[in-house]
């Protein structure tokens, strides 16, 4: 990695739109060096994707979304990663992590209505042999989400001008 | 009833500040994008924050010596000599103030007698000249200018200097224009400091934010320089801590104990939060090398490479400024006034910026634009100030 690369990631975290000429401004490099840079980094799965960050709650899309704990019970040679493996390619699944501490796995899941993520819970999930247990949170409101705060509230206190 | 027989008529007459006109109109207009904003748009880091509200928790709720804490002097002791090279006895040779604004204050009345001459860079933060009037004192503007990167240069303080000079403001890096002086150009003027004698008073407060690979040179670092410098500095600017108002002053110990004179029966001693924050941010910054200020520091310069590279895009004649947050582009192309250039923007654009004049009449033909502001806010703010240019 190199200092553009992360200047890059620090500026593309904010704001993925920008034209490579202003990001090529920015960060003191060419339009050339900056396009390269980030096509490296898409090959090198450091960029994954290009995507917004949306508030669901204000669209007409009905969703729910739950946080479920899972315990398992790691495989020989593979540990977490096949159990992981199955379970993250559910559709439903929008994201898996390895956790340490009471349970194995965080695995959030989204779907269209609560029963069709109890379903996914009680028929996909649970049924997995490796799966031991599982404790199903649902998300109630989302408050902040990639650093993105949802409420619409004044965040900037500053006076508008000042000397 | 009429008050002006108790007014004080030299303090009655000195205007408003120019920024104050534009603060109103821009405060009722809704959705207006805000370039105007002269402090950082970081909040304070939270081990800072914590720090203080722990304080408070503890019951840390009295006065501080007048001088500030003792472990918060040592650390700005320790600062300045491995960040500045400058030494400063924390015991005798340092202040803490209410911000920098104080210590400009307290120095200016402690140096001032009725009718001495202070000079005063412009274009420059707008406090100065009112201070130095409220001190009994006579400002006298030394032109800076685009051609030379708005440096003094030591001909024109030399020009300016009278039989009544007692002191100089070092503004650097400077508000508005983000301009600042290198080792070569502080070399030139300790020449002139050096052949008359006049005190400086050196505003270090953007000192962490230059750019362009170069490092902030404190004055008195300067071979002689120490004894005819007070050095001013502060943690609003560069740890964003503008609302906790604390800053200082270092000098000789003569000067700085008449400055705590002032201070002690005027204030008695900076906020005991601000203060114990302040120490936070200085001990964690020494052991973490100051990567809070780093990261901002780098943030603020892509966001300075973008505004520079807008106005000169738009066919502004654009200055790069090497230092604070500020850029200050020439509209002299428009033929139209710095007020009214902003007046227009702002009522025709929604984006409101601050006309170069208030900041010293030769800051005429300039609008100063301050990039503390988020990359999508400031990129919609060009593309307007683009489509206004274009209606004139």
């Amino acid at each position: 990695m190199t200092k553009l690369d992360m200047d890059l990631l620090e500026i593309l975290r904010e704001d993925c739109r920008l034209p490579l000429e202003k990001l090529a401004v920015m960060t003191g490099a060419t339009v050339t060096e900056v396009a390269e840079a980030i096509d490296n980094m898409e090959k090198e799965r450091i960029i994954l994707r290009y995507s917004p960050t949306i508030n669901w709650d204000l669209t007409d899309r009905e969703r729910v979304e739950a946080m479920i704990e899972v315990r398992v019970t790691p495989q020989r040679d593979m540990g977490f990663d096949a159990v992981a493996k199955r379970i993250y390619r559910f559709e439903e699944v929008k994201s898996v992590y390895l956790m340490s501490g009471a349970y194995d796995l965080l695995v959030l899941v989204e779907a269209r209505t609560l029963k069709e993520l109890a379903m996914f819970v009680s028929d996909k999930l649970s049924t997995l042999e490796m799966v031991t247990g599982t404790a199903t949170s649902f998300v109630l409101k989302r408050y902040k989400e990639e650093g993105v705060i949802f409420d619409t509230e004044k965040s900037d206190n500053r006076l508008v001008i000042s000397p | 009833m009429k008050y002006d027989r108790y007014l004080n008529p030299d303090i009655a007459a000195v205007p408003p500040s120019g920024i104050r006109r534009f603060f109103d109109l821009a405060s009722t207009m809704k959705d207006a994008i805000s370039l105007g904003v002269g402090e950082p748009d970081f909040i304070t880091p939270y081990h800072i924050r914590n720090a203080a509200i722990n304080s408070i928790v503890d019951g840390e709720t009295q006065y501080t010596p007048n001088r500030g804490l003792l472990s918060l002097r040592k650390e700005i002791s320790w600062y300045l000599e491995h960040r500045y090279q400058t030494c400063y006895n924390p015991e005798t040779e340092i202040l803490v103030t209410v911000g920098a604004s104080e210590s400009i204050d307290v120095a200016l009345r402690a140096l001032v007698s009725p009718g001495d001459e202070v000079l005063v860079p412009e274009p420059s933060y707008v406090s100065y000249s009112p201070s130095v009037i409220f001190a009994g004192g006579k400002p006298v503007g030394v032109e800076t200018t685009q051609e030379t990167g708005f440096r003094l240069t030591p001909d024109k303080v030399r020009a300016a200097i009278t039989p009544r000079t007692k002191a100089l403001i070092l503004p650097y890096p400077n508000n508005p224009t983000g301009g600042i002086m290198e080792k070569a150009d502080l070399e030139a003027l300790a020449q002139v400091v050096r052949e008359t004698g006049i005190i400086v008073i050196s505003d270090e407060i953007y000192s962490e934010l230059t750019y362009g690979g170069l490092q902030h040179v404190s004055f008195a670092s300067l071979p002689g320089m120490w004894d005819y410098t007070l050095t001013i500095n502060g943690f609003s600017k560069s740890f964003a801590m503008t609302g906790w108002r604390v800053g200082y002053i270092c000098g000789p110990a003569e000067i700085i104990s008449v400055l705590n004179k002032i201070h002690q029966y005027g204030i008695l001693c900076a906020p005991r939060q601000g203060q114990v924050a302040a120490l936070e941010a200085l001990r964690v910054g020494r052991e973490r090398n100051y990567e809070d200020v780093t990261h901002m520091r780098e943030s603020y310069d892509r966001r300075r490479r973008l505004m520079v590279d807008g106005f000169r895009s738009m066919g502004l004649e654009c200055f790069e400024p090497l230092g604070a947050f500020y850029v200050f582009p020439s509209i002299k192309k428009t033929g139209m006034t710095s007020e009214g250039f902003c007046e227009g923007l702002l009522n025709a654009k929604k984006v409101a910026c601050v006309p170069g004049t208030a900041f010293g009449p030769c800051g005429e033909g300039h609008i100063r634009c301050s990039y503390a502001t988020a990359i999508d806010k400031l990129n919609i703010a060009l593309d307007k100030m683009a489509d206004y240019l274009a209606t004139l």
